[in-house]
Parts: C-alpha cells; sequence; structure tokens
C-alpha cells in the first residue's frame, strides 16, 4: 500500500500523517506542491495544517498549487483520496467534494477529543468501523463550519454522502462549530473522495488518548 | 495610468454570518440603538492597469477571491 | 555627521550623561546618529540586563546533563539517546498590552525562533499569562477580559499555524496586573544532541547572510521601549508594536530545518528585539570577530528606509546567518524554495569592528567587544519594602470566622481553581501527535519522545502572593512548584528556565525584591539539582508608579524514562484509595484563602524543608516506575480541599476524604511539600513511604456521586459545572 501526502508551504500535519500510515505498514512519500507526479499512488492524502497561513479561505490558495491538477486528475480516474482538516478544506474549494468551511460559530479556534458518529461505513474509508459506531477523535480548526445549500444537503442524504457526525458519548448529536447537520465528514459521489475536519492520524495510540484512528485508516488498507 | 479594482467580499444572504452576529450584539450591549443587522466582508483592493476590465475581475473572483458556493463579490474601480 | 540638539537625542534614546561620555571614548570621537541608535539598543534593559545581570551571576548553570546554559539563544540538556531538548521562556509583556493580539503572537514567534535558531524542531509551547482583575464591574474588568480574549487569541494564532502544540500553561489575576499585564511563552525544541547550532559568526571573509522576510519600519526602538515606564501616554505607542505573520515564520522554520541537514551553516542567529543591531553584535561578539555589512543590500518592505532604521528595525520573523564561503547559492536557493528573501549582506571580518556601508559609503563604525562588554552594569540601590513588616502581622485568628462551607464554595469558583478550557481549547494542543499528559490535566503536561520511547514534562510555575510576601521563599518556590509538577508526572526534574517579571528597578524596594527573588531561585536550584540553563528579565512592569507583584516564572522540564508510564493527575479506578503525603499545618500566608475570602494578601511563608521536597518526588518517581500508583496530584492554592475537588472534577469520579487537622480551616491551608496519590496497592506504597521516612495518611477511596472533604462537600454534577463553565461564563460575559 503506497501512500502520498502532499504538502504545502504551511502544512503542518503531514509528519504525522506519514507516522500514522507507517504504522500501519504503508509506504509513504511526502510529496512538494510543486511537484507534477503523483508517484502512483494507492491513496492521496491531503494532509492538515494552515496551507498559505490560512490566507484568502482557509485552502483556498493551495488548491492552485500545480500538484493539485493531478489531485483532480487522479481522483477523476477513480483514484482515492482523503482530505483531514486543512485537506477537507482543499478538496471542497478543489470542487472535488460538494459544500465549503467556514468560520466556526463560536468563532474560536477549538481544539479537544470529540467523539464522531459514523453514518456511514458502506464505503472504502469506514468500511472497518459499524454503522452507528461512536469513535473518538481530536478536532483542531478554526473553520470548521461545514455548509451546504439545501439542494446539495438532499444530494449528500440521498446518495448517503455524510459519513461522520460530530456527537456527544451516547450518539447523540454535539455540534461543536455549528455545521449544517453537525457534518464532520463527507465523500464524493463516486465514493473514492473523502474528507473530514477531525484528525484521525492524532488517534492512534492509547497514549495519546485514543486509538480509534486506526480502524478509520485501516479501512484504505483492505 | 493605473487605477483601483476594489472588491466587496459577502458572505451570501441566507448563509449565516457568526461574525457579524457577534459584532451586532456587541454593538447591543453597547446600548447603540437603531443597528438592524450587521454583515461582516472582506475587502480586497487591487491596484490594476487601466486595461484590466471589470470582466477580468470578475474571472478572478469567480476563480479565487471569493467562494462562490458561500460568498458574494461586489466590483467597483476608483481612479 | 554632526548632531545637533544632541541633549534630545540622547533623551530621546535613554541614553544618560555619563554612557554618552563612555560612548565618545570607546570611539575616541562623537558618535553619529546611527552609532547612539546602536548604543542604545544594546545597552537598553531589555537587551543588556545592566540592572539584573549582577544578581544573575550566582545562578548554578551547570550539571552532566547540561549541553548549553545561558548566553545562547535558548538552553539545551541531554535527553538521552543522542536527543537533547533546547528550551526558553520569554515574556512579551509590554507590547501585549497595547496590543494583546499582536503582542502576543509575536511573543509566541519570537520564543519560537529561539528555539528552532539552535537546530531545534519546537515540539511544545507553554504560556504563563496574568491578567489584573477581570471581574471588576467597570472599564478596568472590561479592559482585563479584552486583554485576555486578545492575548488567547494572539497565541492561538501563532502557535496554531506554526504547527506547535501548546500543550499548557498557567493563568491568574490580581489587581496588581491591572495596569501591567505579563505575557511569558515558554518553547521546547528537540534535536540531536550532536547537532546543536549556536549565535556564532567566526572565519574570516565568511558571508553573513540575511534571511526571512523583509524589513520594514516596525516596532523601532521597541526594546528601548519595554525598558521604560507605562504612563497613559504610551498607550497611544500602537506604531512600535511590530505585527506578526506565522505563515512566514512557518516557511522560515522549515528553511532553517532544511539548511541544518547541510553543512553550510557556522552560526545562525534570531533577530529579535534591536533587530539587526542585536544579532550582529552578539553573533561577532561571541567569536571575538568583527564584520562588514552593507545595509543597502538588506531586503526592504518600505521605500527610502534609512540605515539607521535598518539596524534598529524589529520587523519579525527574520534571521542573519554565517555560513561557509561558497554556500551562498545553495542557501539562497533553499530559502527560494520557501518564497522567502535571503541576500547576502556582508562577511565576517578580524577587525574586531562592526563596519556598516550605505551605497559603498561607511555610516558607522563601532567596536565589538565594548559595545557588550562595557554596557553599564549597574549595582542599583536596594530597600527592603515599607509594606513587608506590616503585612507580617497578620493574625488569621484575629479575623472574623469564616464558616468552612462558605469558604469552600467561595475558593472552588475562584478563577485560579476553575478550568480554563476557554483557554486552552483554542490551542491546537495534539499537533506532532506526541501530547501524552495535555492542558486541563492538572499540574505538569507531558509529550512523549518518538526518537527515544521518553516522555518530557514540563510545568511553568510562579504564585505572585508568595513572592509578594516574601520574595526569597516565594522566589525559591517558583522552582520548588514546578519540580514538584513535574515529578507528580513520574517525571525527574533537570533543569529551569525563568522569565522575571519585576516592577521599575529604579524603585529600590523592586530592586530589593529582586535580589531577594533571585537569591531564593539560586538556592532552589543549587538544593534541587535543577540549574537554570535559559532565561529572560522583564522589568519596568509599572504603571503610574504602582508596580506588579515579583512575579519570576519558572518552567521546569524533566524526563520519564517511559514514555508509557506517564501519571496522570485524575482519579482513575473507583474504590482505589488515597493517601496524602506530607504534613498539614496552618498556612494562610499568601493564600488564596485570604486573597479570595478577605481579600488580603499578608502574613509570612514558612521553611521550605528540601529534604522533605526531594524525598516526596522521589516516592512519587519510584513508585510509579514500580506501578504501585494510578494518579498523583500536588497541594498548592487552596489547599487539599481544593485539589481533591479538581482531581474529582475532571475525571467525573467523587471522594469522601477525611483528614486529620488542628484547624477545620486547614483543608485550605497550603503547607508545602505534599502531595495526593491515588494506589491499589495500599502496603506497598506505605512500604515505599515509610523507607523514604515520609508521612502518609490515607485520607479515602475513590468513587461515589458527591465531593467530601471532612466538613464541607458538593454534589459532583454540581462542581463540574462551576468547574468546567465558570470561566467562560466571566470572560465572554461583555459579548
Amino acid at each position: 500500500m503506497k501512500v502520498t501526502i502532499l504538502r504545502f508551504p504551511g502544512t503542518n500535519c503531514e509528519f504525522d500523517t506519514e507516522y500514522a500510515f507507517q504504522k500501519l505498514g504503508c509506504d509513504t512519500q511526502i510529496v512538494w506542491h510543486k511537484e507534477h507526479d503523483l508517484q502512483s499512488p494507492d491513496l492521496v492524502v491531503v494532509p492538515g495544517g494552515f496551507s498559505y497561513g490560512d490566507y484568502l479561505r482557509s485552502g483556498s490558495i493551495a488548491r492552485f498549487s500545480p500538484i493539485m491538477k493531478e489531485v483532480g486528475e487522479f481522483a477523476d480516474r477513480g483514484g482515492k483520496v482523503l482530505g483531514i482538516c486543512n485537506g477537507f478544506q482543499i478538496l471542497t474549494e478543489s470542487h472535488l467534494l460538494p459544500g465549503a468551511l467556514k468560520r466556526n460559530e463560536n468563532l474560536h479556534f477549538i481544539s479537544k477529543h470529540h467523539r464522531l458518529k459514523v453514518e456511514n461505513s458502506d464505503n472504502t474509508f469506514l468500511q472497518k468501523c459499524e454503522k452507528g459506531e461512536v469513535l473518538n477523535i481530536p478536532v483542531a480548526h478554526a473553520d470548521g463550519n461545514y455548509y451546504i445549500d439545501e439542494q446539495g444537503l438532499k444530494e449528500l442524504r440521498e446518495n448517503d454522502q455524510i459519513l461522520l457526525t460530530y456527537c456527544d458519548e451516547n450518539g447523540n448529536t454535539l455540534n461543536p462549530n455549528g455545521s449544517v447537520e453537525a457534518i464532520a465528514g463527507i465523500c464524493n459521489k463516486n465514493r473514492n473522495v473523502f474528507g473530514l475536519m477531525p484528525h484521525p492520524e492524532r488517534a492512534m495510540e492509547e497514549v495519546l488518548g485514543s486509538a480509534d484512528g486506526i480502524k478509520m485508516l485501516e479501512g484504505f488498507l483492505a | 495610468m493605473a487605477k483601483k479594482a476594489i472588491v466587496n467580499i459577502y458572505l451570501k444572504n441566507g448563509v449565516l454570518d457568526p461574525q457579524g452576529k457577534a459584532t451586532h450584539h456587541a454593538l447591543e450591549a453597547m446600548d447603540f440603538q437603531g443597528v438592524n443587522d450587521v454583515r461582516m466582508g472582506k475587502q480586497i483592493v487591487l491596484d490594476v492597469e487601466d486595461g484590466v476590465d471589470e470582466e477580468q475581475v470578475k474571472q478572478m473572483c469567480e476563480t479565487l477571491l471569493a467562494n462562490t458556493v458561500i460568498e458574494d463579490y461586489a466590483i467597483k474601480f476608483e481612479q | 555627521m554632526e548632531i545637533e540638539n544632541i541633549q534630545e537625542v540622547l533623551q530621546a534614546h535613554k541614553l544618560s550623561e555619563a554612557e554618552y561620555e563612555n560612548i565618545k571614548s570607546i570611539l575616541g570621537r562623537e558618535p553619529n546618529l546611527v552609532e547612539i541608535g546602536i548604543f542604545s539598543a544594546m545597552w537598553s534593559e531589555h537587551c543588556s540586563y545592566k540592572s539584573s545581570t549582577k544578581y544573575l551571576r550566582g545562578f548554578p548553570t551547570k550539571a552532566p546533563w547540561v549541553i548549553q546554559g545561558p548566553g545562547e539563544n535558548a538552553g539545551v540538556i541531554d535527553i538521552g539517546d543522542g536527543m537533547a531538548a533546547v528550551f526558553k521562556m520569554e515574556s512579551h509583556n509590554h507590547p501585549s498590552y497595547i496590543e494583546p493580539y499582536q503582542g502576543a503572537a509575536t511573543g509566541v514567534g519570537g520564543i519560537l525562533r529561539d528555539i528552532f535558531t539552535m537546530g531545534a524542531r519546537p515540539v511544545a509551547n507553554l504560556n504563563a499569562l496574568r491578567f489584573g482583575n477581570v471581574l471588576d464591574k467597570e472599564s478596568i474588568g472590561r479592559y482585563q477580559r479584552h486583554l485576555v480574549r486578545g492575548v488567547v487569541e494572539g497565541i492561538g494564532g501563532y502557535g496554531n499555524c506554526m504547527g506547535v502544540p501548546t500543550i499548557g500553561g498557567e493563568t491568574s489575576f490580581d489587581e496588581c496586573y491591572n495596569g501591567n499585564i505579563l505575557v511569558n511563552a515558554f518553547s521546547l525544541g528537540l534535536a540531536k544532541s550532536d547537532e546543536i547550532f549556536y549565535g556564532k559568526a567566526e572565519g574570516i571573509g565568511n558571508p553573513v547572510i540575511y534571511v526571512g522576510s523583509k524589513t520594514g519600519r516596525d516596532g523601532l526602538g521597541g526594546a528601548v521601549m519595554s525598558s521604560d515606564s507605562f504612563t497613559e501616554e504610551s498607550k497611544s505607542l500602537r506604531p512600535t508594536v511590530q505585527v506578526g505573520d506565522p505563515f512566514t515564520e512557518k516557511l522560515l522554520l522549515e528553511a532553517c530545518l532544511e539548511l541544518f541537514q547541510t553543512d553550510h551553516v557556522v552560526g545562525i542567529q534570531d533577530m529579535g528585539a534591536a533587530g539587526l543591531t542585536s544579532s550582529s553584535f552578539e553573533m561577532a561578539g561571541r567569536s571575538g570577530s568583527g564584520m562588514i555589512m552593507h545595509l543597502d543590500k538588506v531586503p526592504a518592505r518600505e521605500e527610502g528606509m534609512t540605515p539607521y532604521e535598518f539596524m534598529l528595525s524589529e520587523s519579525q520573523e527574520r534571521m542573519l546567518l554565517c555560513a561557509k564561503k561558497g554556500s551562498e547559492q545553495e542557501i539562497i536557493d533553499i530559502f527560494e524554495k520557501w518564497d522567502l528573501d535571503a541576500a547576502v549582506v556582508g562577511e565576517v571580518t578580524d577587525t574586531g569592528n562592526m563596519e556598516l556601508f550605505w551605497h559603498g559609503e561607511k555610516c558607522a563604525e563601532v567596536p565589538v567587544d565594548p559595545v557588550s562588554e562595557e554596557a553599564p552594569v549597574l549595582d542599583r540601590p536596594t530597600r527592603e519594602p515599607a509594606y513587608l513588616s506590616r503585612i507580617a502581622k497578620f493574625d488569621l485568628n484575629a479575623e472574623e470566622k469564616i464558616a468552612n462551607q462558605d469558604a469552600y464554595n467561595k475558593l472552588i469558583s475562584s478563577l485560579e481553581v476553575v478550568d480554563k478550557a476557554w483557554i486552552y481549547d483554542q490551542y491546537d494542543s495534539m499537533v506532532q501527535t506526541n501530547t501524552a499528559k495535555g492542558p486541563g490535566t492538572l499540574d505538569a503536561s507531558v509529550i512523549r519522545v518518538k526518537e527515544n520511547g521518553k516522555a518530557l514534562a514540563m510545568s511553568s510555575d510562579c504564585n505572585p502572593r508568595y513572592c509578594y510576601i516574601n520574595p526569597e521563599i516565594g522566589g525559591a518556590l517558583t522552582v520548588v512548584e514546578s519540580g514538584r509538577n513535574v515529578a507528580m508526572s513520574g517525571a525527574q526534574p533537570l533543569a529551569i528556565t525563568d522569565c522575571l517579571n519585576f516592577g521599575n528597578p529604579e524603585n529600590p524596594e523592586v530592586m530589593w525584591q529582586f535580589a531577594k527573588a533571585t537569591d531564593g531561585i539560586k538556592q532552589a536550584c543549587e538544593k534541587l539539582s535543577t540549574p537554570v540553563v535559559s532565561g529572560n528579565v522583564s522589568l519596568y512592569n509599572e504603571t503610574d508608579g504602582i508596580s506588579v507583584f515579583p512575579t519570576p516564572t519558572v518552567a521546569m522540564v524533566g524526563l520519564n524514562d517511559d514514555e508509557h508510564k506517564v501519571l496522570p493527575s485524575s482519579f482513575q479506578n473507583e474504590g482505589a484509595s488515597l493517601y496524602l503525603i506530607g504534613e498539614t499545618g496552618s498556612d494562610f500566608g499568601g493564600s488564596l484563602y485570604l486573597k479570595e475570602l478577605y481579600g488580603k494578601t499578608e502574613g509570612t511563608l514558612p521553611e521550605i524543608d528540601y529534604e522533605k521536597e526531594l524525598a516526596l518526588w522521589k516516592l512519587v518517581i519510584e513508585a510509579n516506575k514500580a506501578g504501585i500508583l494510578n494518579a498523583a496530584k500536588d497541594i498548592n492554592v487552596g489547599g487539599i480541599a481544593v485539589a481533591l475537588s479538581k482531581m474529582a472534577a475532571i475525571s467525573g469520579k467523587g471522594i469522601d476524604a477525611k483528614i486529620s487537622v488542628g484547624d477545620e480551616r486547614d483543608i485550605f491551608s497550603e503547607t508545602f511539600s505534599r502531595a495526593i496519590v491515588e494506589t491499589n496497592d495500599d502496603a506497598a506504597f506505605e512500604a515505599k513511604a515509610k523507607e523514604l521516612g515520609l508521612a502518609i495518611e490515607k485520607i479515602g477511596t475513590v468513587g461515589g456521586e458527591s465531593v467530601s472533604v471532612n466538613d464541607v462537600s458538593i454534589d459532583l454534577g454540581e462542581l463540574q459545572t462551576i468547574y468546567y463553565n465558570r470561566f467562560k461564563a466571566v470572560i465572554e460575559q461583555d459579548l
């Protein structure tokens, strides 16, 4: 399993992501945003951070990096792409995923362990999880307030594209940032491009407070 | 000759604007009367050559400056 | 160039007549304006430590594990397996009061540069914040709450963007900070112990290269500003506050770390206070070199800048480096990859002089050594403060007695006690995936070290009330308490960095506080074998004649040999035993109890028993290694009742504790050298405590839906509501 992890100026989760996938036994490579070759991966991860300092809008400048053209073509061919946090923002700005991420409703950066409910496990990413399962995964973002218009939301629902929502320990909705329907993660219609605000790569070991990220990322290995 | 293209960007009507809401609330808390609503946006000032027209700036907005999923924009020119 | 109005110029540069005479004798002529600017910056309190040097000289700075002590950009200690921890703490007090967001943000930016300029990747930040009375109903309270919101957002804005986790810290409030808040930022980085970089400039002909952001007119004279007291007027000093650009600093960090992988670097230094002046003089000074710089080659952000402005600008996110000759292009290429400016601006010489050129013409020439060596060292007068004899007479028994339950209710809602999630949730505390004990978990914060499987514990502490009523013991206690916190996580305390925040040194009473507090720190560091490896002094924290309480913040760093044996401070197992280690007296001098219930900061402090303290550390560290302990927490402000309540609140588990005390109020007493531990193995723990000669008392077992400590009690849910909601309610009341 070969994982390509992108690096933009301002990315800061590329090494965490690499460490997490190496723990799962994957070959990893970090690819600079000015490159044009994804190096034939099985999975491309757009990691978290503050690409271009989140200036203008989170992810808005990074989407024009040369490597993103390759990512678009890779996704069009059915290649698997995962965007985490800033990576999710970049994927929505690139229109590889629907919707947009706005400033958190309380206007603050929010960093904490949060519970997520698996809404749909019928996809590569969450196939190791059970529908309805509650996972403990860190969130850390200022612009994580997912927005999509009525029509778009209807489509997400009809196609089972809502993968994860924010909840409490008992699985009841608990919305930390104002996201529409408490959405934390989605996929595209073809179910090969995935995006989420929480950080599964930060939940790979009990020593860090949770190992629930393992069964999420492991989905890509199966 | 150069001129200025002034681009104002706001969240679309119907999209919740938490910053505007918070600011509105703060103004009320300070006893400023008569404010019906506050919308927060950003202004981008482009120093452009005379030849640059509205259509070109519009392209810039559509491509990079605004995210039309959630944002509207308005363009005006100043000499 | 003749200077007219020399008196005015000297005054504007805060140079005395005597200092001016000294400058003339060093140069052998009249200085020009650029040179006056240089001397003024280098001899400012901020850069020269002229008031404090005398007292800092005696700090213990050596131990077998110390790789680099004070005098460099940061201190370095050995943490085994070829790895080193690089750390320092620094203040950004004055700028944060004027413009809280940018002041705090650039404070974080500055301390991070100090770390990565040493070749280390920053892996953890802490911050120690002191604000004034946020509970005040009028304009003071409103401004203080505005400062809290701005400072926190600024710290988060910078640290988060840099991808460095902020894993802990402390926040407290007192009227003495109404006119001068304190913002102290700590950062720790990791490097290979044989790949540390220093701020040197040596090797004749080696190029001097400027990298990072372009220079603008930011913060002109910032070092001079922070060397002066506040008046109402200084609030209009906004233009001298620098604006931070964390994105550029992130690029600078990555570019520098990439550069350090080559062998091109001779030395490197961050441009902090006094910008290009201090970095160039310090680098040349450490190596006994001279230097030529062509100021017209410095990348400029604004047009029409003068040599004077280039030398004194405090634009952020810049570094000066000395490289091996011939490597210039490769270095420039690395910085260009990261979209940063890099320019060869000069070279190392053997003249011992700093020669500055402007379009080929010499615009200043100053001998390097005398600027630092002949920087004035002052022996300012000291006088025991008059307030001390008055407050020492305080007698709790002479005060009206307050029922314990009422006292308890007040103390658990004290802003000093309640959870600060409103603050730390705004900081990314988990990036880099090392945070084993993050913010909100009480006592020390801990990261594991991926490279060697160990863990680093760190804690920043100062009890300004103690330092006010007894600067010597209070100063010593900052070291003791930060060490105890580190030990409670199972780590061995190794070394400290300090950030000494005091009032106006021209006030003999403040200077006396400084002398005593540094004495106390010195003693404690010696007794506890935890040397000082880096630090910073911030004086003139005074507004309209009112100085802050002496606030020598100390951050201790310790090492735990096993990342899997990090001891938590929350209750773990229902039914497990709780023990109190140490004896409890009626110690209320400077206590939270006096402050919250009587509005007083008075009384006296007992002596510190270092042997008992060390035995306590040893007991917890060894018992944890042996796997006997589930949790540990030290006892400090608010006493045992507050300590147990915090443990209960964060773990969601109750407790019914009985403690033998002489006076019923002693459940709030702050007697030193005490801790609470949780164990499932009473016999083994008791044997271990006996072996070390420590007094212990079994005070109860974990469990239940309420918290009760002797005669006070509260429902667990009610306690948690107060604990988790109070701070936000206070800070956001204006929004």
